[in-house]
């Protein structure tokens, strides 16, 4: 993680070079002085359409009644009534299902998020700060359950809770969704390289105890790292699919990711079988709005410090 | 470093659950993988039930050829996309396309298959005129089983690349200025540096997303699982390796093939993580 970041002072520079060098003109594989090679600028905006797209056409699809998405401009606005209308629609599937959808991944994710903070932080603050045996045991065993891929665990976590009879349980995946590896090893990595000893010493001497000093020096300063391993997890838990599909048998305590694939199924254009009275494109793409929003919220707000957390890591070296 | 009695009382917690949610299922897995129903040990004949079902072969086959597709324009596309955002005289125009490339990446999981499922359908989709140019009018040519590898690359992509580039960028940043200044005097163009310094210097992160990305890939399952459900079974359910562990578990209620299937996969993943720690140096944990 350290290199995910941008250094104001590299950054400015190296835009001055890229300016200076295309001032200066041709190089090898440059075209002729003073011309600037159109085919850059092209392909760059080819992915802002390719990327941006499909999210402004899901934003003007829930505006839309069904005939009107078929029919109309793709990229028109429907109208306001009939996004009423879809939110009606939407909202009395089974009887608001989709809140209650909504409501669980929110449950079940700042829990797990909580969760994964309390554990995480102390344990990365040990692992670079103090020495004890099976330390290293410890971060090794870290280390490869990280590059796991964790999804082929899904199976036999299944058959670990359903001997111990939670299945259903929410604990049954807030538990699993708490186990994050990866935010350790950023803790780790952030403390062992950012940290200065010097600060948690005088602390010490002062006759703060070691939780003390974790508390109300170490702590503070892993602001940025805390806020980073909360993001990455909080996002990897709202989006996940497979493990609460395996673990959560009732429609009520699915989260809102299984829920959409529930939708999915009452769609009649997607599913034959559905009947007619169910929901329509529109509805299911209003859900999919509704259930990214709360990662769009997240991400702006921990935006800044996402930036100073990447920027931390950094100043190592 | 502190000498500490204090360093268990921080990592208790953390440790309950790397073995309640780490090392257990694993064991769980090895142990059902190598039993039979009665759990009596059975040697590799669950193994062996697993690979000569006649879905697996196909989903090998299957998660390979997307794997090819995946990393192939993973490291093309991203790794020219941060150097062209690189090279832009502007800092503003290339953090605002950073950001814009990144938006989906607040889409991943169902929700991305879900735009995707519009976006593959001639009938609503904003792109129709390009899938009719290709030829296809129904969603159900559009996702002909010949091409899902390439779906389900287009649709990893549109998600995962945006953060990839952001971790590219990143990187070319921190590559001296001194390096390509030297470079550009030796009459180094663009097209050079990037082939000959920038590149070959990016290549450990080049790695780390390639594993991060084929670990990730082994895992296909809720891309092919919901297409499958909106395409009337135009695309199996047991079209990637953990569909098949799932439909063992729980359609033949076989759960000793389903962990052999979880066991293979894990193995995979743990040789990748395994070159991947001893060779790379990334690691680099003391």
């Amino acid at each position: 993680m350290q290199t995910d970041i941008r250094r104001p002072a590299v950054a400015r520079s190296s835009g001055r070079w890229a300016q200076a060098s295309r001032a200066a003109g041709a190089g090898p594989g440059r075209p002729a002085r003073g011309r600037v090679n159109p085919l850059p600028a092209l392909v760059l905006l080819l992915f802002v359409v390719f990327f941006v797209l499909p999210v402004l056409w899901l934003l003007l699809a829930a505006t839309k009644t069904d005939d009107q998405l078929v029919h109309n401009n793709p990229l028109s606005f429907g109208s306001l009534h009939a996004l009423r209308a879809n939110w009606n629609a939407l909202t009395a599937y089974q009887g608001d299902a989709i809140f209650m959808w909504l409501r669980n991944s929110a449950l079940y994710s700042s829990l797990a998020l909580v969760i994964t903070l309390c554990v995480a932080v102390p344990a990365g603050y040990a692992m670079a700060m103090t020495e004890f045996r099976g330390r290293r045991a410890l971060l090794v065993a870290t280390l490869v359950v990280m590059l796991m891929p964790n999804a082929t665990l899904v199976v036999p976590l299944f058959l670990e809770v359903n001997a111990v009879h939670l299945i259903g349980s929410m604990w049954s995946i807030i538990l699993p969704y708490a186990f994050y590896p990866f935010g350790v090893y950023l803790t780790y990595i952030y403390f062992s390289t950012a940290m200065p000893r010097e600060l948690l010493d005088a602390a010490r001497l002062d006759g703060c105890s070691e939780l003390g000093a974790f508390r109300r020096v170490a702590l503070p300063l892993a602001a940025p790292v805390v806020a980073l391993v909360g993001f990455f997890s909080f996002v990897a838990n709202w989006t996940n699919y497979y493990l609460p599909y395996v673990m959560l048998p009732q429609s009520d305590q699915l989260p809102v990711q299984v829920g959409l694939g529930t939708l999915l199924d009452s769609v009649p254009q997607f599913n034959p079988t559905a009947s007619t009275l169910q929901v329509e494109r529109p509805e299911l793409a209003l859900a999919t709005l509704l259930a990214i929003v709360p990662v769009l919220i997240v991400f702006l707000f921990s935006q800044r410090f996402l930036v100073a957390g990447m920027l931390a890591g950094a100043t190592k070296s | 470093m502190w000498s500490g009695r204090a360093g268990y009382g921080f990592v208790a917690a953390y440790t309950v659950l790397l073995i309640a949610f780490g090392l257990v299922p694993t064991g769980y897995a090895v142990y059902f993988a190598f039993t039979d129903g009665g759990g009596t040990f059975s040697g590799l004949s669950n193994f062996s039930t697993a690979v000569s079902d006649f879905r697996f072969t196909p989903a090998v086959e299957h998660v390979a050829l997307y794997l090819l597709w995946w990393l192939v324009s993973l490291v093309v596309l991203v790794v020219g996309l941060a150097l062209l955002l690189h090279r832009l005289a502007s800092r503003g125009v290339s953090r605002a396309l950073r950001f814009l490339y990144y938006v989906p990446g607040a889409l991943a999981g169902a929700a991305s298959v879900m735009v995707w499922l519009f976006v593959l359908d001639p009938t609503v989709s904003p792109v129709a005129f390009l899938l009719r140019a290709f030829g296809y009018h129904t969603f159900g040519e559009v996702i002909a089983p010949g091409h899902l590898p390439i779906l389900f690359t287009l649709i990893a992509f549109w998600t995962g690349a945006g953060g990839w580039i952001v971790v590219m960028y990143g990187a070319l940043n921190n590559i001296s200025q001194d390096v390509l200044e030297a470079a550009r005097i030796d009459g180094a163009g663009a097209w050079q540096t990037a082939w000959r310094i920038q590149i070959p210097l990016l290549r450990k992160w080049i790695v780390y997303m390639l594993i991060l990305a084929f670990a990730g890939g082994t895992q296909l399952f809720v891309e092919p699982q919901l297409l499958s459900q909106a395409s009337v079974g135009v695309a199996g359910r047991d079209y990637s390796l953990n569909q098949l562990a799932y439909d063992f578990a729980f359609q033949n209620n076989d759960v000793n093939t389903a962990a052999a299937v979880s066991v293979e996969l894990l193995l995979v993943g743990l040789v990748v993580a395994g070159v991947f720690v001893a060779r790379s140096g990334f690691f680099d944990a003391d």
